[in-house]
Order: C-alpha cells, then sequence, then structure tokens
C-alpha cells in the first residue's frame, strides 16, 4: 500500500469509528428510560455494540500507523476535541423522541449494513476480515429497527406523524452517510472501500422502498446543509463533554 | 518437547471459564485458536464471539494469569477476525453444560443467520419446543430472551452467530 492510500485508509476508518462512537454515545442516553424494559435492554446491546465497533476501526487505524492499539483508541475517544472529530452530523443530534431515534437507527443500520457486505470484499485484509464479522451482528440490529419502522410507521396516528415528522428531519443529514471521504476514488480504485456513488444508489433504493411500504414518504425538498464531516452541531461539544469529562480529569489514571 | 508445552498450555486454557458463562472453557466455546511459543514468549490467539464484547478484557486478562501460575511469565494475547467467531463452533460439550446452566444452546445454522426465524428455541428447563421469542437482545451481547408456554418459565438462549 502506498503511503497516500494509506493515509486515505485511516482517514476513512477514522470517519466509520466516529460515527459508530457518537451514536453509541448518544443511543446510550436511553439507558434506563426507554418506552418498555425489552427495549431498555435491547437498545442498551445496540449502543455498546457499535461502541464496541468503534474500537474495532480505531484499532485497525493504529496498526496501519504502528500505533499501540488500546492507546490510540483511548487518545481517540477521550482526548480529541471537536473539530477533530468526523462523525456526520446524523448521529450527534439529540435523541430527540423515539420515533426521531428509532428512524435515525433505521438509516444508519441499512446503510452500514450494505457498506460491510461490501467492505467484506476489501482487498486490505484486516479490513475485509472486520467487517464480515461485524456484518453477522449488525444483522440483528438492522432487523430489530426495520421492526420498529414499521410498527411505528403503520401504527397509531400519532406515531405516525412522529415518524414522518422525524424522517422530514434527518433525511438531509442521513444524505450526508453517503457523501464519499477524503480521497475516496483512490481508494476505491486500490479496491480498499466501495465505490461511494454506488452504494449511495442502493442504499437509496432500499430505503425509500421500506420506508414507503411502512407508510412513509421520502422528503422531496431537502434544504442544503452544512454537512462536511468536518463541521460540526453544537450539539457534539455538549457529547463529548459528558463522554470525555472524567477520562480528562485525571488522563493518567489507571483503571 | 514444544508439542508437550503447548499441549499443557490448551489444558490449562481449557480451564479458563468464560466471564460471563461460568460453567465452559473459553477452549469450548471456540474462544482460543492458536497457542504459539516463540522463544520464552506465549502467544495466545482468541477470537471474540461478539466484536465489542465488554468481557473480552477479563478474558485476556484471565488466561494470562492462569498461564502465569503455570510458570509463563511472557504471555501475549492477539485477537483475530479470521475467521469469524461462530457459534457453531460451540462444543457439544459445551452445549449440555450451557442447557444445565439455564440457558438454551444457540440453533446450528451452517451460515445462514436467518435461523431464528425456523428454528424454534427448546427450553432448558422442561425441553418444551413450545416457546416465544421474547427479544432478539438480552443482559449480555450474545444472549437473546425467550419465554417457554408450557413451563411458564423466561429463559435465554445463546444468540446464532
Amino acid at each position: 500500500m502506498n503511503p497516500e492510500s494509506k493515509q486515505a485508509l485511516i482517514d476513512y476508518l477514522i470517519t466509520m469509528a466516529d460515527d459508530e462512537l457518537i451514536l453509541g454515545h448518544r443511543n446510550s442516553e436511553w439507558c434506563g428510560h426507554a418506552p418498555i424494559l425489552e427495549e431498555d435492554i435491547a437498545f442498551a446491546n445496540i449502543a455498546l455494540d457499535e461502541i464496541g465497533h468503534a474500537i474495532v476501526w480505531y484499532e485497525l487505524a493504529a496498526d496501519l500507523q504502528g500505533e499501540e492499539r488500546e492507546a490510540y483508541a483511548n487518545h481517540m475517544v477521550y482526548f480529541r476535541d471537536v473539530r477533530d472529530y468526523r462523525n456526520t452530523q446524523l448521529v450527534e443530534l439529540p435523541k430527540g423522541d423515539w420515533a426521531f431515534t428509532m428512524l435515525r437507527q433505521y438509516l444508519f443500520d441499512q446503510f452500514e449494513m450494505m457498506r460491510l457486505e461490501k467492505l467484506a470484499q476489501s482487498s486490505y485484509a484486516p479490513f475485509a476480515e472486520a467487517a464480515t464479522k461485524i456484518r453477522t451482528e449488525e444483522i440483528y440490529h438492522l432487523r430489530h429497527t426495520q421492526a420498529w419502522a414499521r410498527r411505528l410507521g403503520l401504527g397509531t396516528e400519532e406515531s405516525h406523524r412522529r415518524m414522518q415528522a422525524a424522517l422530514n428531519d434527518l433525511w438531509p443529514y442521513a444524505l450526508a452517510l453517503c457523501e464519499p471521504s477524503n480521497r475516496a476514488e483512490l481508494l476505491t480504485q486500490g479496491g480498499y472501500i466501495p465505490d461511494s456513488r454506488a452504494l449511495k444508489t442502493a442504499w437509496l433504493e432500499q430505503v425509500t422502498a421500506y420506508l414507503g411500504e411502512v407508510g412513509l414518504a421520502i422528503p422531496t425538498d431537502s434544504s442544503n446543509l452544512p454537512l462536511s464531516r468536518t463541521h460540526h452541531t453544537e450539539h457534539l461539544g455538549q457529547l463529548l463533554s459528558d463522554l470525555q469529562q472524567v477520562a480528562r480529569l485525571d488522563p493518567m489514571a489507571k483503571w | 518437547m514444544i508439542s508437550d508445552v503447548v499441549q499443557e498450555i490448551w489444558q490449562a486454557l481449557d480451564e479458563v471459564k468464560d466471564p460471563e458463562i461460568p460453567v465452559v472453557s473459553l477452549v469450548e466455546m471456540g474462544i482460543v485458536r492458536d497457542v504459539v511459543i516463540d522463544k520464552s514468549q506465549v502467544i495466545i490467539t482468541i477470537t471474540p464471539t461478539f466484536s465489542g464484547c465488554p468481557a473480552l478484557h477479563a478474558m485476556k486478562t484471565d488466561i494470562v494469569q492462569r498461564l502465569n501460575t503455570l510458570g509463563y511469565a511472557n504471555v501475549e494475547i492477539q485477537t483475530t477476525f479470521t475467521p469469524a467467531w461462530s457459534s457453531d463452533w460451540i462444543s457439544e460439550s459445551a452445549r449440555a453444560k450451557l442447557r444445565e446452566f439455564g440457558l438454551a444452546p444457540p440453533p446450528i445454522h451452517h451460515g445462514d443467520l436467518n435461523v431464528m426465524l425456523w428454528e424454534v428455541a427448546t427450553c432448558p428447563y422442561c425441553g418444551s419446543t413450545k416457546t416465544s421469542i421474547r427479544n432478539s437482545f438480552g443482559p449480555t451481547a450474545c444472549r437473546m430472551i425467550y419465554y417457554c408456554n408450557a413451563c411458564n418459565q423466561p429463559f435465554e438462549q445463546f444468540k446464532p452467530l
């Protein structure tokens, strides 16, 4: 792998890891507050899985840089500032109501599943192996969030209204998931990652069909928000101060 | 000679229990993949059942401690996803122990995880298949929750993965 591809791959892994970390942390806010006990258990597990997946991606990025895995992951999670995070704004938005949370998770899960299926064939073997493993776990997530999207989309007048409102709010942010990262073309040419345009087309087709089936309409007039991964909303800073405050109180502490 | 040493280490690892399911060992669960001796260093390769399993750290500590007591001071643990862990690897003996522990073993799926859609879970307490799924998630990443309609007992099943 040439140095340029290597750096691009590190950057790509960090976007994936940051998305999973921030979404996982956001979802953990439901722990103890989900609508029913079974869901509290289920969603806390999903949050935990996403954070676990973030660690896997950080570790792959560490290996590419010759860094020690645990120290690198700890640094990436606890000691970076807002401007250094490369997650999409989609995952940093406040958790909202249950419809918003479930729909965001569904849109993310569907994208992640389709991407993992492609990444399982990555020419960078460690990437392909991790994607193969994580895909098996994501099957449970996607099945769960699909079921909730159906239940709420076709449920009561109120649940449907809340879902459609959530979709209208989330849609422009969700599209940002599909935006190519830095030098993505270089990585696609090397067979490291799937083609972002083809992935976007496939994802759009899938979510449009499924959401249509559960009575939800994709908004057509999405406004142009500044959706770059280098720009964040005020919500990320608040999230990070919560996530990082203990580690930063005593950076040398041993657990 | 080396193989005797490796054999001894495998035996020792077969005594290290899964921190979340203390009736089965890491070897029976298919978590320990390889034991290699490189000069004075012992390299153990393990593969996580769930990539984000919080018990992984405890497993590593337990392995190092067990081997330290055998006199191996220099133990390195590596993790691998090649091949990805499958619940099909859980040994027959471990399946029996899981059942006794009150945890239904995962159905054999041969790589098709839709298995849970057609395979009926068997109650580990009464053996009935009149069961229904209550939650495809559970108290740990690797378990889901069922209910037995015959003995009216909730139970957990190890997830097919």
